[in-house]
């Protein structure tokens, strides 16, 4: 194996194992084996943290869908894992590919597959398992390099396809996924961050915070060198940072139907880490953007293989005198906070409709991006605290969501999109009155 | 007689003029550097100012929750409360040294101390501002935490954590200063204790049912809720 890493291409990398190695970053043991390995096609990353109950599955649908699409290809998977104490490294680094084929198929795979784990900490931290992986891929220079979800209980064999063939064959740099999801999963997904990115950004991207996506070397080793790793805000939402790399930095994207994803054991109190993860890296990141956005109007289609966005319909119970009682309790309690963010008229406006019962509220489309675009001029001028501000956005979405689910209740998936796109056209419209009130405060 | 009563309050009146002529000069130095200290301190508060605005003083203080203070007191702003204090200090101690030229028996020792107060001053006045600062982030965040948590009396914890901080940055001020600083310290012990004995007492008796119904809707009747009701999945 060792044979394979004796070109040109090759002792570029071998010096990047110096640089890597000098930083201290990588340890020893995980270059020594990545060194081992050689070249390879294809690079699965796993992000893990404690996924016993479920990185068996997830591995073994990458495995079937190795054998399947890439079983000429020289593959490895590297798992990043943040000190799991269940065993999941065990179960990546000790999975038989020839179990899968027993199981599933007759095909052999005809090159090795590695499976190398390496412990980057004992606290799980996303921006640094991503970062492993993308070291991993700048010594290993695969044509092609995907992350999965380790806690995924909808994965199968053909989205490994879905997303690397794009990438290895089509030139994508960035193909991230769309799925068939209930038309009340991910509300932050479609009334916040999908809207915001293709107002700000111009490029209509349904996932921009994709838990799978693939990725090629090019932009893999840009973002690894212009990242401000270090930076410890930098490691929070590498998802959307990764994205807004990608468009700034004018790469090809596609996003690619995947099927059903079942939403991940996220409760309700997850919100203000989801909007940290997401909304908050998005206003970040239109500081150090700003040429690219202001210059945006509009949105343009990207490149979608297969079907777009599809909604699954059955009903739900959910509960939503909570979410209304968690709207006027914010809107209430946090007025202070509100005058420091907020322009006078859209805070009286917020105070108006928290006034409202259930059947008559409704949070509209234009109130709602005037409520964000405030957010995102009073974290650019840090008003107050960022994070402050960000927690402070969590309440106003449950007003959001709520008109969400009112006006969706008996809708069909037609009528959903619809909604989904008239926001997004909202946000469209206004972007002027974000831009004017960017400038005012500069 | 009449003679020597005229000689005694002739001499008198040389020594008061020769006196007088000693002190003119220290007078005129004291005018002197009165005069320069008030320009140099006008200086210093221009300084100041432009300083303090450049570096957005005043948003800092509206963030630590002292600008709303100085407006109900009917003070200026912070940062030409501050400028003001830099003038007044720096004249002051101009003053002090004009006096200390005058040679004046005693007055020595005061200035003395005074210039070895200021240090502590504004260590002082750093440390209220800093504490303020912190009692409002501080508040801030619980409030929010709060809020987005769904707990009962949002305000009243926000409150709560602020008053229990600046009452402790009130005391560190004050020890600073040296002012009192064993009653301060006795007076923060008790008030400390009063606070928490007052909330234990308040939470055990007067919100028994208030607690218990918390409890209730969070261990009982919430997974309830959760057992029939489907999760939002922000993501």
């Amino acid at each position: 194996m060792l044979k394979e890493v004796s070109t040109p291409e090759r002792t570029g990398a071998l010096r990047t194992d110096a640089k890597l190695a000098e930083e201290g970053f990588l340890t020893d043991d995980f270059v020594r084996q990545l060194i081992s390995v050689g070249e390879i096609d294809i690079l699965v990353g796993l992000p893990t943290h404690n996924n016993a109950k479920t990185i068996s599955s997830v591995v073994a649908a990458i495995q079937s869908g190795i054998l399947q699409s890439f079983s000429r290809d020289r593959a490895a998977i590297i798992d990043a894992d943040a000190g799991s104490r269940d065993g999941t490294p065990d179960l990546v680094v000790s999975a038989s590919i020839d179990d899968v084929r027993r199981r599933d198929s007759n095909r052999f795979a005809l090159r090795t597959l590695h499976s190398i784990s390496m412990q980057y900490g004992s606290s799980p931290a996303r921006g640094i398992a991503f970062r492993t992986i993308l070291s991993a891929a700048e010594l290993l220079r695969p044509r092609a390099s995907a992350v999965f979800s380790p806690d995924s209980t909808s994965i199968q064999p053909d989205w490994l396809r879905s997303l690397l063939k794009p990438v290895s064959t089509e030139g994508f740099d960035l193909v991230l996924p769309t799925y068939t999801r209930h038309k009340f999963d991910g509300l932050l997904v479609t009334n916040l961050l999908y809207p915001v990115t293709r107002a700000l950004y111009g490029l209509r991207i349904r996932e921009p915070y994709a838990s799978e996506f693939a990725f090629s070397s090019r932009l893999g080793s840009q973002f690894l060198s212009e990242n401000s790793w270090n930076d410890e805000t930098a490691r929070e939402g590498c998802e959307v940072r990764f994205t807004v790399a990608a468009i700034a930095g004018g790469f090809r994207i596609g996003q690619v139907y995947l099927g059903a994803k079942d939403p991940l054991d996220r409760s309700a109190a997850d919100l203000v880490p989801a909007l940290r993860q997401t909304i908050g890296v998005l206003f970040g990141s239109m500081e150090s953007n700003l040429s690219v956005w202001t210059s945006k109007t509009g949105s343009q289609p990207i490149t979608t293989i297969g079907a777009d966005q599809q909604f699954a319909l059955e009903p739900r119970r959910i509960n939503r005198k909570r979410l209304l009682d968690m709207f006027r309790a914010g809107v209430a309690e946090l007025d202070s906070v509100f005058q420091s963010i907020l322009a006078p008229s859209t805070l009286a406006e917020l105070r108006g409709i928290a006034r409202l019962e259930e059947e008559d509220f409704r949070y509209s489309g234009e109130l709602w991006v005037k409520t964000v675009y405030e957010f995102a001029v009073a974290h650019h001028k840090a008003v107050i605290n960022r994070d402050h501000i960000i927690q402070a956005l969590a309440p106003l979405f449950r007003g959001r969501a709520l008109t969400f689910l009112l006006e969706n209740r008996t809708a069909s998936a037609a009528a959903v999109e619809e909604h989904i796109e008239n926001l997004c056209l909202e946000f469209e419209r206004l972007k002027p009155y974000l831009l004017e009130l960017w400038k005012d405060r500069e | 007689m009449r003679e020597m009563i005229v000689s005694e309050l002739t001499r008198a009146m040389q020594e008061l003029v020769k006196d007088f002529a000693r002190f003119l000069p220290r007078l005129i130095v004291f005018v002197i550097i009165a005069f320069a200290g008030w320009v140099i301190a006008y200086l210093l508060k221009l300084i100041a100012r432009s300083i303090l605005r450049l570096i957005k003083f005043d948003k800092l203080s509206e963030n630590a929750g002292a600008s709303q203070l100085l407006a109900k007191a009917a003070l200026p702003p912070s940062s030409e409360l501050l400028s003001r204090l830099v003038f007044w200090v720096a004249w002051l101690g101009f003053i002090l040294l004009g006096i200390n030229a005058l040679g004046i028996f005693g007055l020595q020792e005061h200035i003395s101390r005074f210039f070895l107060f200021l240090p502590r001053l504004f260590a002082a006045l750093f440390i209220m501002f800093v504490g303020l600062l912190a009692a409002s982030f501080f508040s801030r965040a619980t409030l929010l935490a709060a809020v987005n948590g769904n707990l009962p009396s949002p305000r009243l914890l926000s409150i709560s954590v602020r008053a229990v901080i600046v009452v402790f940055v009130i005391s560190m001020f004050f020890e600073e200063l040296g002012i009192a600083d064993q009653t301060v310290l006795v007076a923060f012990g008790i008030v400390f204790g009063a606070v928490m004995l007052g909330l234990a007492i308040a939470f055990g008796a007067g919100g028994k049912e208030l607690a218990q119904r918390f409890l209730e809707h969070k261990l009982v009747h919430a997974n309830e809720d959760d057992k029939n009701e489907d999760e939002l999945s922000p993501l």
